[in-house]
């Protein structure tokens, strides 16, 4: 039971694949300068990656390692071509908004490595665990950092005002600099510092 | 013509740099900037494979996927743009590959400096996300080859440069849980801080 809750686990915090293992962070980036976006781009990532992982694990032992990319590129480009009519049909707007990074969970790292470090060598059952896990902890920095550039940066939280803007006769004087994309940087470069003060093991060694 | 071929390498180096304004190929872009050496090998590795993909890209885009595209073999309702994804990554993955081998046969040095990270180029958002701008911005095949090798040299531009940064880093005292990774990122975001100065220019 242990091992199960540890390769579920394991990637919210102590392996988190965008804080530790740097994979995936192009979307991270991108598409968190609003909550309602990294929301659902979390879930598009969340389903392409567990699925990912349990196609690829389903038949792990029928593919040859010279073809391998090949055939997981294929598997996650299906998926990926799935997630984004769903969200074209059921969520225009947003769907507009994200732009072209639908597209490119393909080419997000967490999941081709998600699928060359686990999927490959481990059953599906596990395989499933592993992608809800590294899907999770892809969320949770994609929730922080959503959280903070919506809120700091348009006194919002999901299109609903918390802090009431000057300009509307409140308090608070909106920092544009957080709706821009270097803050995004910024905020991960913060969040992995407390990550790793909580974690001193994660720090690597120069 | 030619100035607008011009203005568009320019502003798809400085002023929409694909790394510090787009945020795409960051997996690679941070991973492989430790020494300038290899940095300038990937951003060599990036050019070439955005400015053949691009291209190749584009043409399948006009003239197979397009709606109304295949009207030449009598088809002219049929609207394949759906398919653009798989047939994108296909493309990379397959130049990718031919370009690995042939990196292995005559540059060995190269090739084992690059290591894991010629197969990642597959998986760089780089590659994919120019391929996927080069539709939504509906360029012509000219504007491609342009916008391709542009967004290619602005990529290796950025990578080279952060890696330059990183390099003089070891000298100074960074705080415990920052090194590494933390302060990677922070350099980056003033990077970026600093391109976005270019957004001002009009061209």
């Amino acid at each position: 039971m242990t091992k199960y809750r540890k390769i579920l686990l394991d990637p919210l915090f102590n392996e988190n694949p965008i804080a530790y293992q740097i994979l995936g962070i192009c979307s991270a980036l991108a598409v968190t300068s609003k909550l309602e976006t990294s929301i659902v781009m979390s879930l598009a990532v969340i389903f392409v990656l567990t699925f990912s992982n349990l196609s690829v694990s389903l038949i792990r032992k029928h593919i040859s390692s010279s073809t391998r990319i090949l055939v997981e590129m294929t598997i996650i480009a299906s998926l990926v071509i799935i997630a984004d009519q769903i969200i074209k049909a059921y969520a225009y707007d947003i769907s507009k908004q994200l732009s072209v990074y639908v597209g490119l969970i393909i080419t997000n790292c967490i999941i081709m490595g998600r699928a060359e470090a686990f999927a490959l060598k481990n059953p599906p059952g596990l395989s499933i665990l592993d992608g809800l896990g590294n899907g999770f902890g892809y969320t949770f920095v994609l929730l922080f950092v959503g959280f903070f550039r919506e809120l700091l940066g348009a006194g919002k939280l999901l299109g609903i005002t918390i802090f009431t803007l000057n300009t509307e006769g409140g308090w608070y004087n909106p920092n544009g600099l957080f709706l821009l994309s270097p803050s995004a940087f910024i905020l991960i470069g913060i969040l992995i510092w407390v990550i790793r003060t909580w974690k001193p093991e994660q720090v690597e060694e120069e | 013509m030619l100035e607008h071929h011009i203005s568009l390498f320019i502003k798809s180096i400085f002023i929409e740099n694909i790394a510090l304004a787009f945020f795409l190929g960051m997996c690679t872009f941070l991973a492989v900037s430790k020494r300038v050496e290899t940095a300038i090998g990937l951003g060599i590795a990036v050019v070439v494979v955005q400015g053949i993909t691009m291209p190749v890209n584009n043409l399948i885009y006009q003239n197979i996927l397009k709606e109304g595209a295949l009207s030449w073999i009598g088809m002219p309702n049929m609207d394949l743009t759906f398919l653009g994804l798989v047939t994108y990554i296909g493309v990379i993955a397959a130049m990718v590959q031919i370009l690995e081998m042939t990196l292995d046969k005559f540059v060995p040095k190269l090739y084992n400096s690059l290591g894991i990270f010629l197969p990642l180029i597959t998986v760089n958002c780089a590659i994919l996300g120019g391929s996927l701008f080069m539709v939504e911005r509906e360029y012509t095949f000219a504007e491609s080859v342009t916008f391709g090798f542009g967004s290619g040299a602005g990529f290796a531009l950025a990578v080279i440069a952060l890696a330059g940064i990183r390099e003089k880093m070891k000298y100074s005292n960074v705080p415990e849980g920052l090194r590494g990774l933390g302060i990677t990122f922070i350099t980056v975001g003033l990077m970026a801080i600093a391109f976005m100065l270019f957004s001002g220019i009009q061209l």
